[in-house]
């Protein structure tokens, strides 16, 4: 006679109470670029012209194309995990093919990669810095520390998530991960930008800058 | 120097018995544990600075035991000799404890870094500021009091 086979019950998540903190803080992607009103009304024009999705699908493809092979990350590095974020800039797992220039400055750059703790001394520069960014912009959230807290979780000091701060595109797990989870990731979000204005991430029509 | 001179020194200077770390054992020069009330907290730091030519000061940190205070542990050391001392004192909570920077330079760090986190005021400290903490900050987070995981938006 076969023992019966225990039936597990399927996990409750709305009641996990870090999936809860999760969804009561976590930060949303806000709407799309913001782009000058010029550039904005020609585009709305061509749009509503006879004829213009062509050039305006076509256009943002291409835009797109553009977008994901130059993809500049700042270099933001807060902890081990930036060793291996650094070993993914260098020669072995060379991301320069895909584009990638980790570049000093915010103003240069689309994408950060949050590689590390963010304390909470850290988090007003960390949010510094994005703001800095010109948009469209990116984040990758890089490691158990930046995605949840990781080991520090139930520390005082530490920011239980970096998109309690700022709002993160890709979560690549790991303690650190190794260069190919992080290249992993990337890929993920090239993906993502390529069907950036696609998905309808673009400026909602009257929605004031802040 | 051997550990017995140390001791006899000590008890005539100020008058307690330093022991050893372990209580089994015959007591170690390097590490003897002198426990002192706090109002001759300088003086004890100064005889060992002085006496025993203790000129290293390693740290200075506190221990929190709840309802019966906190004890504030500084390590000082002479490294010719190789007398290591671990001083100790008590103080209750939120009662000041004289400070130690007239003696050493070094303990201007450790003072306030002890203060943001277990909220001992020094008297007598130059410059009280925080050292690691955020602006801001609310309560110590060293003490069993602290609730740690409480969430407090935006950033914890």
């Amino acid at each position: 006679m076969k023992p019966p086979i225990p039936v597990i019950p399927p996990p409750a998540w709305e009641e996990v109470k870090d999936l809860q903190e999760w969804v009561k803080y976590h930060q949303e992607r806000p709407g799309g670029d913001q782009v000058s009103d010029t550039v904005q009304g020609l585009w709305d024009r061509l749009e509503h012209f006879p004829g213009g999705w062509l050039a305006v699908t076509s256009t943002s493809k291409l835009f797109n194309w553009a977008r994901k092979s130059s993809m500049w990350p700042v270099t933001f590095g807060l902890a081990c995990c930036a060793i291996e974020m650094m070993a993914t800039f260098a020669s072995r797992f060379d991301v320069e093919r895909f584009g990638m220039v980790p570049w000093a400055s915010p103003r240069h750059a689309d994408l950060m990669i949050v590689s590390g703790t963010v304390t909470i001394k850290m988090a007003p520069m960390l949010k510094r810095i994005y703001e800095q960014m010109a948009d469209p912009k990116w984040c990758i959230s890089m490691g158990s520390c930046a995605n949840s807290g990781g080991p520090f979780r139930h520390g005082y000091h530490v920011v239980k998530g970096v998109d309690r701060v700022v709002p993160v595109d890709v979560y690549v797990p790991g303690c650190p991960p190794t260069p190919e989870s992080l290249m992993y990731g990337i890929l993920k979000l090239h993906e993502k930008v390529a069907e950036f204005q696609q998905t309808g991430q673009r400026s909602a029509p009257g929605a004031p800058p802040d | 120097m051997t550990a017995e001179t140390a001791i006899a020194r000590l008890r005539e200077a100020l008058g307690v018995e330093a022991t050893g770390e372990d209580p089994k054992r015959p007591p170690d020069i390097r590490h003897l544990v002198v426990t002192v009330p706090v109002e001759r907290w300088q003086a004890a730091v100064g005889i060992a600075r002085d006496d025993l030519g203790c000129r290293y000061f390693c740290h200075l940190t506190a221990v929190d035991w709840k309802a019966e205070g906190l004890d504030v542990v500084c390590r000082v050391e002479n490294l010719e000799t190789h007398i290591g001392l671990t001083l100790k004192t008590r103080v209750a909570r939120d009662a000041p404890c004289p400070t130690l920077t007239g003696l050493y330079r070094g303990a201007i760090w450790m003072e306030r870094e002890c203060h943001e986190l277990f909220g001992i005021p020094f008297e007598g400290h130059p410059d009280l500021r925080h050292l690691l903490l955020a602006d801001g900050w609310e309560g110590y987070p060293l003490r069993k009091d602290y609730a740690v995981d409480t969430p407090h938006p935006p950033y914890r």
